[in-house]
């Protein structure tokens, strides 16, 4: 295999395996806007909190990986439930320009909270994973990406099944349809709205530790956040599938022009792309790849 | 069973809709409340299910009793809990769920674990005409079909007490015959008592062991059946026939001189 193929499969692969963190945050964002019909702005800020506190659990207080793991997960939720339950439940109902503004708002306040605890300095995070390079066939790539995408692909999966087939599952699916509606069977809209704040700062706080595993942590960690939106529109904003293709599509599209453009543009390109592509697709297909059809009867 | 006693409600803390309702709902029945459109029928229903406040709607005075507790304070879901449905006007379907996970979503309020197979079964049983749309998304279903899956819907969560509201609307004769059939059977074979809402009166009163008229939040008129059936003024402006005998449309009578020699 030439030198060319083997330097383009590692960013289509390296690019599947970020893309599939986007897909996770992007998965969050899409999860919170069906049921509440929010967009929240601070997805990224959680993704950051999440792998900060981590960081902290085990390089200051040294406890190993897999506890550490799952006290960030209990915090993360927490965190999720007090945000959903102090600043959007008495929001309900209000115009969507002011929800945006309340989270772009936590948003700032969760970046500062962060500075003045964790500073602006970069830390290499204290991974569990070695920084072994294995082979893909002919195709070196760090192990951590691997981790990542498997990590992912299996958390997908679990909430794909679990949206499918579980009770609360075809509750959620019911509040993002018909609220009232979802009222009337006896579901708790309060309790839905609650369990997709937990379930997205959940993914968000696992998509940080992945991505820190990747960049270190610091406060640049929140800019994926800024990716869940256009990965969530190139989907179609409501559509669950649609935020995975777009967070892998996007993953992809930016490692192969950062990859081949950086270069001849004089850098740059990764953070550009995104918005690029959105705007093409956008242009073809205005509710986005998996925008969900407005089912119009005869 | 239901009691329903001077109630008011008010939407947006000023607009009173219902002034001083009351009526009753008999354990085993099927009651009717008819009366024209804006009445304040679906509000009624509302304030029974408790769906009031996702309207910015308060009941503001007297009470709901649903076996002698008062429910007028309760949550929506407590409600359904206690066994009351509301079957929502316009069928309301999940679209973008499947039949059968709209089915599921009914029985939210069931025991966790409780088999649901029979259920589904039952459900099939009343209508067949879902079977073979098992798997298909509620939201390419025919109106019909849709009203079919909204009292299905109903059916899984085991009410006591069943609240239509509208059932005929959109569908076709025929449809009608069929939805109207099966509410018949629910309240035979399963029990469930029911409170119907028709703009339809023909309908209703074919159906219903009691009715009461409604007209601008207040109940007007009551009785059984033939009662209201034999009435001059339900004959003219709600069944379309006049003392001439030819047939009209109530839209076209004046609201004002109904509502005056109903008052007096
Ligand atoms: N959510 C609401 N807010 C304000 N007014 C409402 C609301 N819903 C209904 N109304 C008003 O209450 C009256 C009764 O409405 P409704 O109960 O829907 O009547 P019906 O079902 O008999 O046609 C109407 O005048 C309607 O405009
Ligand atoms: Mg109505």
């Amino acid at each position: 295999m030439s030198q060319e193929t083997v330097l383009f499969l590692q960013l289509v692969i390296s690019g599947v395996a970020i893309g599939s963190i986007y897909a996770l945050v992007a998965l969050g964002f899409v999860l919170i806007y069906k049921s509440t019909d929010v967009l929240n702005m601070a997805q990224g800020e959680m993704l950051m909190i999440g792998a900060w506190i981590s960081y902290s659990l085990i390089a200051d207080y040294r406890i190993p990986f897999v506890p550490a793991f799952f006290m960030t997960l209990a915090f993360t939720s927490l965190l999720g439930l007090a945000v959903e339950r102090a600043a959007l439940r008495p929001l309900i109902g209000q115009p969507i320009i002011s929800v945006i503004m309340v989270t772009i708002g936590l948003s700032i306040f969760l970046r500062a909270m962060v500075i003045a605890i964790w500073g602006t300095q970069y830390q290499r995070y204290p991974s569990p994973i070695q920084d072994s390079v294995v082979s893909v066939g002919p195709v070196p790539i760090p192990e951590v990406y691997l981790w990542s995408l498997l990590v992912c692909l299996l958390l997908v999966g679990a909430l794909t099944l679990g949206f499918r087939f579980t009770r609360m599952g075809i509750a959620m699916r019911a509040v993002a349809d018909d609220q009232q509606a979802a009222l009337s069977v006896g579901i708790s809209v309060r309790r839905v709205f609650a369990l997709a704040w937990v379930i997205s700062a959940l993914v968000s706080a696992i998509g940080g530790m992945l991505l820190a595993n990747i960049q270190g942590v610091g406060i640049g960690l929140s800019a994926v956040g800024l990716k869940a939106l256009p990965v969530s529109i190139v989907g179609g904003l409501d559509s669950i599938p649609g935020a995975i293709v777009g967070g892998i599509l996007i993953g992809v599209l930016e490692n192969l022009s950062a990859g081949y453009l950086d270069t001849p543009l004089g850098g740059g390109v990764r953070e550009v792309a995104p918005y690029v592509f959105l705007v093409v697709v956008l242009l073809i297909k205005p509710y986005g790849l998996f925008g969900k059809e407005r089912i119009e009867r005869v | 069973m239901l009691t329903l006693n001077n109630v008011e409600v008010m939407y947006d803390h000023v607009i009173l809709v219902l002034k001083g309702l009351s009526m009753e709902v008999p354990e085993g029945t099927v009651v009717a409340l008819l009366g024209s459109n804006g009445a304040g029928k679906s509000t009624t229903l509302k304030a029974i299910s408790g769906l009031l406040r996702t309207e910015e709607g308060d009941v503001t005075d007297g009470s709901i009793e649903f076996k002698g507790t008062r429910i007028d304070r309760e949550d929506a879901a407590d409600i359904v809990r206690r066994g009351i449905f509301h079957v929502l006007e316009g069928r309301r379907v999940f679209e973008h769920l499947t039949v059968e996970e709209n089915l599921m979503a009914g029985a939210h309020t069931r025991a966790r674990g409780a088999s649901l197979d029979d259920d589904l079964d039952r459900v099939m049983g009343y209508f067949p005409r879902l079977i073979q749309r098992r798997k298909q998304s509620a939201g390419y279903l025919s109106g019909g079909e849709q009203q079919m899956l909204a009292i299905g819907r109903a059916l899984m969560a085991h009410p006591r007490l069943m609240l239509l509201d509208e059932p005929s609307l959109g569908l076709s004769p025929l449809l009608v015959q069929e939805v109207f059939g099966i509410i018949r059977r629910i309240n035979r074979e399963d029990g469930i008592t029911i409170l119907l809402v028709e703009q339809n009166a023909r309908l209703a009163l074919s159906v219903a062991d009691y009715t009461y008229l409604m007209e601008s939040g207040r109940i007007v008129l009551e009785g059984a059946p033939e009662k209201l059936r034999d009435n001059e003024d339900v004959k003219e402006f709600y069944l379309g026939l006049s003392d001439v005998g030819e047939r009209r449309s109530y839209r076209d009578v004046k609201h004002y001189k109904r509502r005056k020699r109903w008052l007096s």
